[in-house]
């Protein structure tokens, strides 16, 4: 996929020659006349080998490809995916049963992992890299090389000039040149000189570089790992970085749980303020990190700021509420819950699960009574609104905090083995009647108690933060990121190099039109070897520079 | 400020209105159009007249009588030569006058256009380019300063100011009308300076891309019409400069913005790294900013492979200009993502 691929048929044989370079021979058309056509006899195999070689390499499959690149893109941004948002997958499985295992068996739920959209990108990093390296053969060698031999007529390229009575000095011509920067070759009575070899040096950084980011890309998805989870405020709920940990995560093909760095997080506070209208202003979390042999010691990060340790960087992703319930069971024993209940809306309303399997024992035998399990679903609001109905909270801040519970009594299905959402009951069991609930639902306020039928009691005690953060690492990104840097600069000087050749040819001037003395026609003549508008004003200044008396040029163009 | 801000947007709305139809005015007796030529060639004046006063009719404002009074002679004089001579001499100047008026009204919408920015940012206390309605101000700002340097550079093209002033009217109506929401601080998600490098040049890159579609869409309409075609959209091209000339226009504002918008979303993708934790995710924005690239780089290859057509390749540009289009509008009001700070619910 570089840049004028067809010109690279002719220019093979050794350094690009001369004019015939300028104008590209149309595709499949003979090869231009340095090179013997080919009529040895190749095995039908080989033959075909070859040919498609050719043709993957073209720049025409090249075009193709990168427009089936860009198409296969487009089902990811109109699908969800797996690997950015897998509720959104199940949330669409649900709505469309009859059209998700279709589109799922064509990969269209992880469309950057399936098999056709990785087809288009190795065939087109294939056609890049088969393109490029004879490039990158060719350009080594131009840059050796010296500037092509002049052709026989020089009036016949796009600038031309003729000097009379020029001094026949060419030695100076080519230090003019050279003092520019032009590379120079003095051969007998002509000077070829060639300058905008930083064009295809560019191209092939371009190209090269894209090969570096996706060596960087893949080695991200080999080494790196990532892992979310949600971490409430307080020193009893810190995690520590192991794979258990994590609601959700993802090891590189090459990472092994035990290769994750050390390190230890405690939620010690978090503040997030917000506008009157409700949107939020800003977020901070304040940790205490465990790391290594360092002492503990605190620190802060936000979105836009993330924590880096040592191996890993931690991103706030979200936060919310986890409201303190206490549950005091028929032997008088309490337990407290601070799960996380997850906001469902911009105003920071909440929900989720409290649930107490462990109560109600038998007081001699201390065995469960998996009859008498007992769990809060709930929605928390930070601020409900004065009147019921208690569903929306009105502002994401904690103005008026109260919690909306309904109460159930029985079997919670914990031990079945089944993995089930801690933010839901399980519906089956509710179902079935084997955990009923027990009447209506109740709206708390901090420290208000509800007393269930049984004489238990639930208590309200407050809330306390929590933080949705992911843990990562990826060894490409500083591959990507240099790689990225250097596809830049190639690209620029790709599109703004101008590649050009300037010949000088001295020849005896007919006896009549010499009027000084000095005895030398010079023959000039330029070839911009790519668009570049302003080729005519450089020859005309070359020229001038050339002219060791100001008045004597006869004409240009 | 805030009121100001929005008071002035309707100011630039005028004055772009204003510039479009004084573009209007020289594009129909302007020394291009059809009236002008006969102007100019007084001995097929009777035929090109007659049928120039329709589109005059069509076109031409009330407050340019002269012209149209014109040319609504011949039919009825007996020699169409004489009655062509009036219109020769005061037509193509007035005309000339009205393409400077456009012109000089385009610069003074640009100025309030800046202004309207300039009093939302200090409303704001930040850059202006939180939500949809301020970026796409933003990114018709770098469109229409793009456009007056062009047409400082290259003055023969003062025409193509009727479909930049146009698409200024429209663009700007729409951010008005659709876009606009209050000002509020940014999220805490944009509190980053990399907001001011990634914005900044994505509006650039956008703003010149989006330019660049206009000489594009010019050479396919006058390549149709050099091939004969003389169907609506090529019958235009009787008017449009240089097909050759076009497409070097074409090519070069595309190769200026290309590395821009490439930065662009290489400062995005560094941004998200510190903001989301991964350089890329494949957000819906990021999808479409990624095929965009890549039907760019098509573009550039296209153009630069001497087998490929030039018209082929242009309409790969245009291709990329609707990709555009579609990850300005499509993505904010269709999907959901990450990049979702349009402001519209």
């Amino acid at each position: 996929m570089s840049i004028e691929q067809h010109g690279r048929g002719t220019g093979s044989a050794g350094a690009p020659t001369g004019v015939a370079e300028a104008e590209p021979p149309a595709p499949g058309g003979p090869a231009g006349g340095g090179r013997p056509s080919g009529v040895r006899r190749t095995p039908l195999p080989l033959a075909l080998l070859r040919n498609s070689w050719r043709q993957l390499t073209s720049m025409r499959t090249a075009l193709i490809l990168l427009f089936l690149l860009a198409l296969a893109a487009i089902p990811g941004s109109v699908l969800p995916q797996r690997n950015i948002n897998i509720e959104n997958v199940n949330r669409f499985a649900a709505e469309h049963p009859d059209l998700f295992p279709a589109l799922d068996r064509l990969g269209g739920f992880d469309v950057y992992a399936s098999p056709w959209f990785s087809a288009i990108y190795v065939l087109l990093f294939t056609s890049l890299v088969g393109c490029i390296l004879p490039r990158l053969r060719d350009h080594l060698r131009a840059l050796r090389a010296a500037p092509p031999p002049a052709p026989k007529r020089l009036d016949r390229l796009p600038r031309h000039a003729v000097l009379t009575d020029h001094d026949g000095d060419l030695a100076r011509i080519a230090a003019a040149l050279r003092g520019r920067r032009w590379r120079v070759a003095v051969r007998g009575d002509t000077v070829s000189a060639e300058k905008g070899y930083l064009k295809e040096t560019g191209n092939l950084l371009f190209h090269l570089s894209l090969l570096g980011v996706l060596l960087g890309v893949g080695l991200g998805s080999w080494y790196g790992w990532h892992g979310n989870l949600l971490l409430v405020a307080g020193p009893e709920n810190a995690y520590c970085n192991t794979l258990q940990q994590y609601a959700e995560s993802e090891l590189g093909h090459r990472v092994d749980a035990a290769d994750l760095p050390p390190f230890c997080l405690e939620l010690t506070d978090f503040t997030a303020t917000f506008l009157p209208s409700g949107q939020p202003e800003s977020f901070r979390a304040e940790t205490i990190v465990e790391q290594g042999d360092r002492a503990p010691y605190r620190a802060s990060f936000s979105v836009n700021d993330p924590l880096r340790l040592d191996g890993a960087s931690v991103y706030l992703l979200g936060h919310g509420y986890a409201p303190i319930l206490r549950y005091t069971d028929r032997n008088g024993v309490s337990q407290t819950s601070d799960e996380a209940f997850l906001s469902i809306d911009g105003n920071l309303t909440s929900e989720g699960v409290a649930a107490f399997p462990d109560v109600n024992l038998d007081p001699v035998t201390g065995a469960r009574n998996p009859d008498l399990q007992v769990a809060f679903e709930g929605l928390y609001l930070p601020t409900a609104p004065d009147s019921p109905p208690f569903t929306r909270s009105m502002y994401p801040a904690e103005r008026s905090p109260a919690v909306m519970l309904f109460a159930y009594r029985g079997n919670l299905g914990m031990d079945a083995g089944i993995p089930g959402s801690v933010y839901r009951l399980d519906q089956r069991q509710v179902s079935s009647g084997r955990l009923t609930q027990i009447g209506e639902g109740k709206l708390l306020r901090p420290g208000e108690k509800w007393t269930l039928d049984d004489g238990t009691s639930v208590e309200f005690l407050g809330t306390r933060q929590y933080v949705t953060i992911s843990a990562r690492y990826d060894p490409g990104e500083r591959i990507v990121l240099i790689s990225s840097a250097l596809l830049l600069v190639g690209l620029m000087t790709s599109l703004f190099g101008r590649r050009r050749r300037v010949w000088f040819r001295l020849s005896p001037a007919p006896a009549d039109t010499t009027t000084t003395g000095r005895s030398s026609l010079l023959e000039i003549g330029g070839l911009p070897r790519t668009e570049y508008a302003g080729f005519a004003d450089e020859f005309d200044r070359l020229v001038a520079a050339t002219r060791p008396d100001p008045a004597t040029e006869e004409g240009t163009d | 400020m805030a009121a100001l801000s929005d008071q002035l947007l309707v100011v630039a709305i005028l004055c772009y209105l204003l510039a479009m139809i004084c573009h209007a005015v020289e594009y129909a007796f302007g020394t291009r159009s059809v009236i002008g030529r006969a102007a100019a060639r007084p001995e097929r004046a009777r035929v090109l007249v007659g049928a120039g006063v329709g589109a005059a009719g069509g076109t031409g404002p009330a407050d340019e009588p002269g012209p149209v009074a014109d040319t609504a002679l011949p039919d009825t004089a007996l020699s169409g030569s004489d009655a062509s001579v009036p219109a020769g001499g005061s037509g193509p100047y007035r005309a000339v006058l009205a393409g400077r008026t456009a012109v000089a009204l385009t610069g003074l919408a640009a100025l309030v256009h800046l202004a309207v920015l300039v009093t939302r940012g200090i409303a704001a206390e930040r850059m202006p380019w939180g939500n949809m309605y301020e970026y796409l101000l933003s990114v018709t700002f770098v469109g229409v300063v793009g456009w007056l340097v062009l047409l400082y550079r290259r003055p023969t093209l003062r025409h193509l100011g009727l479909f930049v002033a146009l698409a200024m009217v429209l663009l700007l109506a729409v951010a008005g009308l659709l876009l606009y929401v209050p000002i509020v601080p940014l999220v805490p998600a944009l509190d980053s300076y990399w907001f001011v490098v990634h914005v900044a040049t994505i509006a650039v890159s956008s703003g010149i891309l989006l330019l660049g579609a206009v000489p594009a869409v010019m050479y396919l309409i006058r390549h149709g019409h050099d091939q004969g075609k003389r169907s609506f959209p090529y019958s235009l091209g009787a008017r449009v400069p240089a097909a050759d000339t076009l497409e070097r226009l074409t090519f070069r504002l595309h190769a200026f913005a290309f590395p821009i918008f490439t930065f662009a979303v290489m400062a995005g993708a560094v941004w998200a790294e510190a903001a989301w934790g991964r350089y890329w995710g494949w957000d819906p924005k990021e999808i479409w900013a990624f095929i965009s690239w890549v039907v760019y780089a098509g573009y550039l290859h296209a153009r630069a492979t001497p087998s490929v057509k030039r018209p082929v390749a242009t309409w790969i540009a245009v291709l990329g200009f609707l990709t555009m289009q579609m990850n300005l509008y499509g993505v904010n009001i269709f999907f959901e993502g990450l990049h979702s700070y349009g402001g519209l619910d």
